[in-house]
């Protein structure tokens, strides 16, 4: 493969053209007849002129310069890169769920709201909650939607003076950015000895003025938060509510559920825990789920049933509601293929989905922290997290590790993330990888391990067999170029 | 169905490894009193073979726009997706990809959103464009936060003839942030100029404005760019991507945000998403953009590459100090779009819209020569525009539905002003036969 792409606009000549159109020989009018000079385009858009084979060529060597789950293990920490499977592509596919408008009468969208309503009733149940919206389009949004709801219920109830949202070091970036989204104040609480929650910190932050603790459990270390009922006793006695991060929820179906830890709001990452595709960044999906108090708060329109006409239909009748997170009702592509894979597992599935995650996670950590720090090391969830300390020693750093693991064909594991963990290498092998492939990779990093002591500057310049080698990311963000232009 | 791989014996070594006897002793951690006892009560699990006949069932119970006649548009259209694009985006290696964080194996993904990037600011007219975010009302509360957080104003100047459930999702966004939006009027289907000028003060972050609006109209931004005197306010346009292969770009009249819905750009209807939300905007107001940025560099051998760039935006780095908490976006459909732009070319995508604009117009013309039909509104319009009829449009969609067609919005839904207001959108997918035949079915409603 050549190291050089060129892209589309420098393939691009003028009078070819890939498209074809119906022909319009029964309309005399032209176009400005219709619309007045100044409004129209003097010019016409860059696009680029190709022929349908060129385009055909040029995604097709662009998705070869890419690596996705199908092309091998994806062990990218916090994000759950399970297997997506093909079926559910094909059924989100059906035109039944693709040629349909989101304003079409609500007797013409039985299937659609059907499957969304019990969408609805499955996550309550994975969760433990008593209400969904399937409104938000990711995680994040769903966080925003979450504290929203929790805003909108302390308004209601009088505690609108509650200013902070409590934020574990070791959470995911979104949550303390989704709290300042939604006005609140950001406080850190650090984690203790063991990884978790510092329960004296809690204690000492958590008062009149918390309106939430957001929490992921497991956490980002892929340790589950033993003392999670009195960390719930704790905030809830100072008047706050317990918001579940369920990006790590891979590691708990059928096992615990975040309504039975006494969270107030959880959200789910349907394109983690529930196998729709990452799709390079998106589409995901994000739904929420609240204990009954909050219900009324939530996004509309809500999905009902009209049990005894066996209909389902759109509620916009919620006055305390919080409204609209975006246009229509979710990312119905998404739902519809989480919707077949939790169909397609069933419960019993699903537990092993999440006992199978942990044990691929234990099985790899018990590997692979004969080669590398393991700053927690103890029992892990669906992830956990090693350091590259001793490799730092001779120069190499995590970075470097994650570039050389590229060219052994792995994807590298999320890197530097958390923050609390220094040259943090985050992985999540996911329940659907084979004990084959967790011991190549296991072999590939003990490799190395051996070669950051020997030969550390064979690590420190990797990769070697990639289409392009590092890539000078500080002048792309000093000059930034977002765009092509015609020289 | 069962997608995990271990065997008997693959566990037994696991275990072993681990130092372990049973799968649930690494549970053993979750205390007691939260352990979930016995079985979720799910419906059982499937075979593939019975998993396909179940959704298939399901499918069927909805009413397709191929089983009828749509004119239904509203912010979610239905125009024609070339085949190319669903094999392209079936490619695995895209779409079984995560957030392209390691440039040296994600070239393929970052290259695509580096060109429809580009193919964004093309149609805008703007000088930078972001990666993409989830919708058209989400990129407009973006937005109006950036404006906010660039101006420092806490003012925002929304035009009542945006998609109104843009405005709602811009109010969701803003209620706990202390940011005023005050509703600007329409007369005859346009924003009042007036009104706007009126209420546009030092204090004002941006003014936000549809083009063409939700009515269909193309508003006159080139009025308004003359009238409106030199102010700090910000000037964010709401764009449909298709019509500005016919329009004059937004960035033309100065705007200095530009967002919109990507869904017509060669993704379906799918009841509402996931669609892509697209945002550009002028330079100087990139370090305050959310979301994922691409951005051209060089590799150590001088090789071009592409990477995420200006990430110290980002929630991943500055947290509470980003400018957005969005991480994941809608990358897929960014490609779909950038695809579909590159199928149309620049030819083909105007083509598009002038059959939307012609097609448009012959239905309204013809509808208005009809006996309960009329003219409401002023302006030129794109590919949607209202009428008045003199039958109740609840009673009306519903005839209509008996001859198999999916009529207009009744915009009473939005508008309690506009009671027997329909909103009619047409795409280049009708034909001649199929305007006449609504044509014929609208008369002969009694």
């Amino acid at each position: 493969m050549k190291r050089e792409k060129k892209l589309i606009f420098e393939i691009s000549k003028p009078g070819r053209k890939s498209y074809s159109l119906p022909k319009l020989d029964w309309i005399q009018k032209d176009v400005s007849d219709l619309i007045p000079e100044k409004l129209l385009r003097e010019k016409p858009p860059e696009l680029p002129e190709v022929c349908e084979i060129d385009l055909v060529r040029h995604y097709t060597e662009l998705s070869k310069r890419n690596h996705g789950v199908d092309s091998g293990f994806y062990p990218l920490g916090s994000c759950t890169m399970k297997y997506n499977p093909k079926v559910n592509e094909n059924i989100s596919r059906f035109k039944g769920f693709t040629k349909i408008h989101p304003y079409q009468w609500e007797e013409t969208v039985q299937g659609a709201l059907q499957l969304m309503y019990e969408m609805n009733d499955y996550l309550c149940e994975i969760s433990g909650m008593d209400y969904i919206t399937l409104q938000p389009a990711a995680g994040s949004h769903g966080e925003l939607t979450g504290l929203m709801v929790i805003k909108a219920y302390l308004n209601h109830i009088g505690e609108g003076h509650r200013y902070k949202v409590l934020v574990p070091d070791s959470a995911h970036g979104t949550n303390p950015a989704s709290a300042a989204m939604c006005g609140f104040e950001v406080k850190e609480i650090k984690s203790n000895a063991r990884g978790c929650v510092d329960i004296d910190e809690l204690k000492a932050q958590a008062d009149e003025n918390t309106a939430a603790l957001m929490l992921t459990n497991p956490n980002t270390l892929g340790l589950f938060e033993e003392d999670i009922l009195e960390i719930s006793e704790i905030v809830h006695q100072a008047g706050g509510l317990l918001y579940y991060d369920g990006a790590n929820a891979n590691a708990i179906m059928g096992i615990t559920r975040p309504g039975d830890m006494g969270f107030d709001v959880v959200h789910f990452n349907l394109h983690k825990t529930f196998s729709t595709p990452h799709g390079g960044g998106g589409p995901g999906a994000g739904p929420v789920g609240v204990k009954e108090k909050l219900e009324p708060f939530l996004p509309v329109p809500r999905i009902e049933k009209h049990s005894e006409k066996d209909f389902y239909y759109l509620d916009y009748n919620k006055p305390l509601s919080i409204g609209r997170v975006r246009v229509f009702y979710g990312n119905f592509g998404v739902i519809t293929k989480a919707y077949a894979y939790i169909r397609a597992v069933g419960p019993e599935g699903l537990k092993k989905v999440s006992e199978y995650a942990v044990l691929n996670a234990n099985y790899l950590m018990s590997q692979l922290k004969k080669y590398y720090f393991l700053p927690y090391d103890r029992c892990c969830k669906h992830e956990f997290v090693v350091s590259g300390k001793k490799q730092a020693k001779h120069g190499v750093r995590a970075l470097d590790i994650a570039k050389r693991l590229i060219d052994y064909g792995y994807h590298p594991p999320t890197i530097y993330f958390p923050l609390i963990v220094q040259e943090a290498l985050m992985i999540e092998p996911t329940e659907t990888e084979s004990l084959e492939t967790l011991d190549e990779f296991i072999n590939a990093m003990k490799q190395i391990a051996e070669e950051a002591e020997k030969t550390p500057e064979k690590v420190k310049n990797a990769p070697y067999t990639t289409v392009v080698g590092r890539l000078d990311e500080v002048t792309a963000a000093r000059k930034p170029k977002t765009r092509w232009t015609r020289v | 169905m069962d997608f995990t791989p271990h065997t008997e014996e693959d566990l037994r070594k696991m275990k072993m490894a681990i130092g372990i006897e049973k799968i649930d002793e690494l549970f053993s951690d979750i205390p007691e009193e939260v352990k979930f006892k016995g079985k979720l009560n799910l419906p059982e699990g499937v075979s593939e073979q019975e998993l396909v006949n179940l959704l298939k069932q399901l499918s069927q119970k909805n009413t397709t726009t191929e089983d009828y006649i749509n004119f239904l548009g509203a912010g979610a259209y239905e125009h024609f997706i070339p085949s190319v694009i669903d094999h392209v985006i079936s490619r695995s290696e895209f779409y079984t990809s995560y957030t392209p964080y390691q440039p040296e194996i994600s070239q393929g993904m970052l290259q695509a959103i580096f060109e429809y990037q580009t193919m964004i600011c093309e149609l805008t007219g703007m000088e930078v464009s972001n990666a993409s975010l989830y919708d058209g009302a989400s990129a407009l509360a973006e937005a109006v936060e950036m404006a906010c957080n660039f101006t420092g104003n806490k003012k925002i100047l929304v035009s009542r003839t945006i998609h109104p459930e843009y405005l709602q999702v811009v109010k969701t966004y803003t209620q706990f942030r202390d940011i005023e939006i005050i509703e600007v009027p329409w007369v005859k289907g346009n924003t009042d100029l007036e009104a706007l000028i009126k209420n546009l003060d030092d204090k004002t972050a941006a003014y936000v404005i549809q083009y063409p609006n939700f009515f269909g109209i193309v508003e006159d931004l080139d009025t308004l760019q003359t009238r409106v005197e030199k102010n700090n306010a910000l000037f964010i346009v709401v764009a449909d991507p298709i019509s500005l292969a016919l329009l004059k770009p937004p960035g033309d009249f100065g705007a200095d945000i530009v967002v919109g819905e990507g869904q017509s750009l060669g993704n379906p209807l799918q009841f509402g998403g996931p669609y892509l939300g697209f945002m550009a905007a002028k330079k100087k107001l990139i370090r305050k953009m959310p979301g994922r940025i691409v951005g051209e560099t060089k590799d150590v051998n001088n090789v071009r590459g592409y990477v995420l760039t200006l990430q110290t935006r980002e929630q991943h780095i500055r947290r509470e100090r980003a400018t957005s908490n969005i991480c994941s976006n809608e990358a897929l459909c960014a490609l779909a779009a950038a695809v579909y732009l590159t199928y149309m070319g620049k030819k083909g995508l105007r083509a598009v819209a002038e059959q939307c604009l012609l097609k448009a117009n012959y239905l309204y013309e013809n509808i208005c020569k009809l006996e309960h039909y009329h003219k409401v509104f002023d302006g030129p319009f794109f590919k949607e525009f209202v009428v008045k009829t003199d039958h109740d449009v609840e009673y009306l969609n519903k005839e209509l539905q008996k001859h198999r067609i999916f009529g207009g919005l009744n915009l009473e839904r939005f508008y309690p002003e506009l009671k027997n207001h329909l909103l009619v959108c047409v795409t280049e997918t009708k034909t001649k036969q199929e305007l006449d035949y609504f044509l014929a079915r609208l008369e002969g409603i009694v």
